[in-house]
């Protein structure tokens, strides 16, 4: 079933287009996520879905229902925006419990779902106290319970974990995604951190200056790229993306990068006759670069170690191929130095291929 | 002889003690991070050691001299603001000459040292650029330049790359790193992210309260926290930490907690040789929890899949075994999903134990 569905979306500002063409469809109770860089157009997108902004162009559909002109007040959508507005001057259980008031329910049901929702959200302890005491998640948790209250059919929740420490937006997280099943609600949720995206999306729409460069899982996403964009802005370390040309090397197919060179992987060779005249981005992830202490036989690249980040349970070695820095994700029991001798060999079967002057994926 | 040496150093705001009791040093081309949360002390560090403070009590020597009572110019420290502080309507060669012109440098000599900073920080074909053009990185590398253009003999680095979105921040990191290891300045660096200083510091300081709870290498801290707050602090996820008892059978020992039982008995005596309270705490770091689909081991135990985090390549699994819920991280196993059933196996030379009332390590 259908959740929400946005066809061919669009809106511009002065002088700028925020959204163009934005299609996608949420599958009802399902956790989404749109992720991008900041000013990819995120908070736009769900402000058209919750009806605060009207797109230029487009339609927007809660089940089946085309809710262009429906006001956002009766589209049956529930927004947590980045800074939660809370009334400071009133207690925790009258701010979840106000929007039930404005729908004139009766007390009793009032008190009772607002201490479902705060038992559901670890909040009881909060509800007497005033949102000036409250702690950057306690907040946020209280400003959630105030919209999760009223029962929305779709939640949108705008970069909700970006204000607090990282100790505490991983804990959220896990309640957001185990709430999220719990109440069976149909999510939209947007940051710019891809790790939290993958973490907690079931699908994610990859957004970039107003345009969905990919929709998937995050298997998917991280798996097979379709766009260098893409590709490069899931997944940390960043892949290793170089310029290459596809060359004849007597029977074999190579992708030479001039200061390395790797067989076509299998999957791309039907293309080969379309790639051959282009100019192509070789993509290859950090664990899928390993690195040698003595070369091998089988093709291995000799560089020099440049740099070292310790990650705690892994290392990320920066190598130097002659004028490519390549980053690498190893184990934490090897052991490198600055300026060690090293020699690189890949997994050359997970290569990623994307035509340098489109983006797009070759495979 | 150190480039930095801190003694006993001591702040009161009225009658708020900031820093209680802090001493370390910083070795010539290391960098030492002051890591904690908000209010832990170390930006309050970090500005005594500018001279932007004064001490209560306490001494700071750069090179050996003591420079307590030297003003803040004149302390041959260079200071990179978590801004930047990039002067907008200032070129980038005037942005690094300015510190120069200010100490009434002659011209033919500043202009030999902006050249020499800005190849050295990789600025030279933006030298006429004004400063509100600059990106990020450029806005990163100048305001180091201007820095180091002064030969401090000390470099502080106050959360630079806090404001930064997650994807720029890792590439900034990066080049950070290596900035810091081609200049070779002592350096202090304060954040609150812990990935952050280990990826970039050579030693940690981890604060809380006004004082160093531990100092060392990347690795030992990691590795080897001494206390429950640094175990819970470093590593993301978090270690698991489990409260249990010891319980002494027949030739065994376990680690108790509810149905959650862990045998220890080969560590039996090294735990009861420490003094300790009753109440301990189980600690295992994710990475250290591996999982199967099948019973491998005679040690496995069977757990439920509650959660799955895909985090690129690898995924993080909350699982609950015999009541217990931990987190297990590792390369992502295709099938299994929330409700699977696995083995989980905990690497028993990567166990930590606390006393859980004085939060001191036991092994």
């Amino acid at each position: 079933m259908v959740g929400l569905r946005l066809v061919n979306i669009s809106k511009a500002a002065v002088k700028k287009r925020i959204l163009k063409n934005v299609s996608l469809e949420v599958a009802d109770k399902e956790f989404f996520v749109a992720t991008g860089p900041p000013g990819a157009g995120k908070t736009t997108l769900l402000k058209i879905i919750a009806g605060l902004i009207a797109p230029d162009e487009g339609a927007v559909y809660i089940g089946d229902r085309m809710v262009n002109t429906v006001p956002a007040g009766e589209r049956d959508v529930g927004m947590v925006f980045e800074v939660p507005p809370l009334y400071p001057n009133r207690t925790g259980f009258q701010n979840i419990a106000f929007p039930l008031e404005i729908q004139k329910m009766n007390a009793d049901t009032i008190r009772g779902r607002v201490e479902e929702v705060a038992e559901l959200l670890q909040i009881t302890h909060l509800l007497d106290r005033k949102p000036t005491t409250y702690s950057g998640g306690e907040l946020q948790r209280v400003a959630l319970a105030r919209v999760l209250v009223r029962k929305p059919r779709i939640l949108l929740l705008d970069e909700p974990l970006k204000n607090l420490d990282a100790k505490i937006r991983e804990r959220t997280r896990v309640e957001l995604k185990r709430l999220q099943r719990e109440f069976g609600i149909t999510m939209v949720f947007s940051t710019h951190d891809q790790l939290e995206a993958t973490a907690v999306g079931d699908r994610i729409a990859v957004i970039n200056e107003g345009v969905i460069e990919q929709t998937g899982t995050p298997q998917e996403l991280y798996n097979s790229p379709k766009t260098v964009f893409a590709a490069r802005f899931v997944g940390s370390p960043t892949m290793n993306l170089t310029e290459c040309a596809l060359k004849q090397v007597g029977e074999r197919w190579v992708l030479d990068a001039s200061d390395f060179n790797i067989d076509l992987p299998t999957l791309a060779h039907e293309i080969e006759r379309e790639a051959i005249a282009s100019e192509l981005l070789l993509g290859i992830r950090p664990e899928d670069v390993i690195l040698l202490n003595s070369p091998e036989s089988g093709r291995c690249f000799e560089g020099k170690v440049e740099l070292i980040q310790n990650f705690g349970d892994e290392r990320v070695v920066t190598t130097r191929v002659g004028k490519t820095s390549l980053n690498s994700l190893t184990g934490k029991e090897r052991v490198f130095t600055y300026g060690q001798k090293v020699y690189v060999k890949f997994n050359e079967e997970k290569a990623h291929l994307f035509y340098k002057k489109t983006g797009i994926s070759v495979m | 002889m150190a480039k930095l040496v801190v003694k006993k150093l001591r702040k009161l705001f009225g009658t708020f003690e900031a820093v209680k009791d802090v001493s370390f040093q910083v070795e010539e081309k290391e960098t030492l991070c002051l890591l904690g949360p908000s209010g832990c002390g170390k930006t309050t560090t970090l500005r005594m050691i500018a001279g932007l403070e004064v001490p209560t009590s306490g001494e700071i020597l750069v090179d050996g001299v003591l420079v307590n009572d030297v003003p803040p110019q004149k302390r041959q420290i260079g200071l990179v603001f978590q801004d930047y502080a990039i002067f907008p309507h200032l070129s980038v060669f005037e942005n690094i000459a300015y510190g120069l012109k200010v100490r009434k440098m002659p011209d033919a000599q500043i202009k030999t040292k902006v050249h020499e900073t800005a190849s050295l920080v990789d600025v030279e074909s933006i030298l006429d650029v004004p400063g509100k053009k600059l990106g990020l990185s450029e806005m990163q590398r100048v305001a180091i330049g201007r820095s180091i253009a002064l030969d401090p003999k000390l470099l502080l680095l106050d959360e630079p790359l806090s404001n930064i979105d997650a994807k720029a921040r890792e590439r900034m990191r990066a080049e950070l790193g290596k900035l810091q290891k081609e200049i070779g300045i002592a350096t202090v660096y304060v954040t609150h992210d812990q990935l952050e200083a280990m990826t970039l510091a050579d030693r940690i300081a981890v604060m809380r309260n006004g004082l160093i709870e531990q100092i060392g290498t990347t690795s030992e801290i990691y590795d080897n926290a001494r206390t429950l707050f640094v175990a819970n602090f470093i590593g993301s996820p978090s270690m698991n930490l489990i409260d249990c008892e010891l319980v002494y059978g027949q030739e065994c020992a376990v680690l108790k907690s509810g149905d959650f039982t862990f045998d220890v008995t080969e560590l039996a005596k090294r735990i009861g040789e420490k003094p300790r309270g009753k109440q301990l705490v189980l600690g295992m770091r994710p990475e250290n929890i591996s999982l199967n689909v099948e019973k491998t081991n005679p040690e496995a135990m069977e757990a439920e899949v509650q959660l799955v985090e895909p985090v690129g390549a690898k995924s993080i699994y909350h699982i609950k075994i015999a009541g217990v819920t931990v987190l297990a991280k590792g390369y992502a196993m295709p099938g299994v999903n929330i409700g699977s059933r696995v083995w989980a196996t905990f690497n028993r030379d990567k166990l930590h134990l606390f006393d859980k009332e004085t939060e001191e390590g036991i092994i």
